[in-house]
């Protein structure tokens, strides 16, 4: 995603960037942290531990599932049947309460995923969510006018394309497989997977190849390149 | 858990009424009519979850897809948009 493709979002939330605000609930948060670890509730160790795991984890895991799942038809299948097992091919370790489900773009539906309620992402595979998921504004708008969010991502979805969004408010965490991009025929697995962004993951975007056309099925604008 | 009441193809009605506290239903799908896409499994129920409970017995989880025109007056997009929403049985009722 180059920087200036979710420009428009990113603006309209200057005012809950790092702030006042923010900073307080920092301290709160760090004061209620020194009772639990006073009170043995659980230890710094827990915490770092667990900050560690939330880091390990990067869209560079998501980057890898497509990829596999675009040079082999039986990896796509288990992937999309269930997310977790094909994760675990993989090495990415995804096991827990939470489920995944991983859903394929086509040409005749794109998909696109929020969290309206919070800010559900597949942590477990992809780490972090970006600061725009969380924000009030995608979440709000990303379910009744998502074709006018993704168009400020760069990302114009054809007329006679389905646009299926996913709200993910409950017990299910949802990533999207792209659709490989025209022209990489000859590429590796691993080159294959330094086309796929995190934007892709979450339906914003759409790999796209330079030196081929870039209009994927369904898109009348080329996403940016980073 | 109980055995799942809804199959895919139902059409159900989302429960319009709601409950103060935390529920994982949002407002703008209550009172919408949908269909069940898929069963997703059990989960505990995360209204006994959030205020210190068990989480017992658990909750049929429902994929459930409405079209966009449903949802919203004036949907700008095209009429085969869809959006697609997990919601517990509980919420859930046949239309």
């Amino acid at each position: 995603m180059s920087s200036d493709a979710h420009h428009d979002i990113d603006h309209k939330h200057e005012g809950v960037k790092p702030s006042a605000e923010a900073g307080r609930h920092a301290a709160r948060i760090r004061a209620i942290e020194a009772l639990l670890v006073e009170k043995g509730v659980l230890a710094e160790e827990d915490v770092r531990r667990q900050i560690e795991y939330m880091e390990a984890n990067s869209p560079a895991n998501g980057a890898r599932l497509v990829a596999r799942a675009w040079v082999d038809p039986g990896f796509k299948a288990l992937l999309l049947s269930d997310t977790k097992a094909a994760a675990l091919e993989l090495g990415i370790d995804a096991s827990g309460p939470v489920e995944f489900v991983t859903v394929e773009n086509t040409p005749g539906v794109h998909n696109l995923i929020v969290c309206t309620l919070c800010s559900c992402y597949p942590r477990a595979i992809l780490g972090r969510p970006p600061d725009w998921y969380k924000s009030m504004e995608y979440r709000s708008r990303a379910v009744n006018e998502p074709r006018a969010v993704m168009r400020e991502f760069g990302l114009e979805i054809g007329d006679d394309v389905e646009v299926a969004v996913h709200d993910s408010s409950a017990d299910v965490r949802y990533l999207v497989l792209p659709m490989r991009p025209a022209g990489t025929e000859g590429m590796s697995e691993e080159e294959l997977a330094g086309l796929v962004t995190r934007d892709c993951l979450i339906g914003v975007s759409v790999p796209s190849f330079e030196g081929a056309r870039t209009d994927a099925p369904g898109t009348a604008n080329p996403a940016p390149r980073r | 858990m109980t055995p799942a009441k809804f199959e895919p193809g139902d059409r159900v009605r989302v429960r319009a009424d709601g409950q103060p506290g935390h529920v994982r239903t949002p407002g703008y799908v209550r009172g919408k009519t949908g269909r069940i896409e898929r069963f997703l499994g059990a989960f505990k129920n995360p209204e006994s979850l959030a205020y210190g409970g068990s989480g017992l017995p658990e909750k049929p989880l429902y994929k459930v897809g409405f079209r966009q025109t449903d949802l919203w007056d004036g949907y700008a997009g095209r009429t085969q948009d869809a959006l697609y929403i997990d919601l517990y049985e509980h919420w859930l009722e046949p239309a």
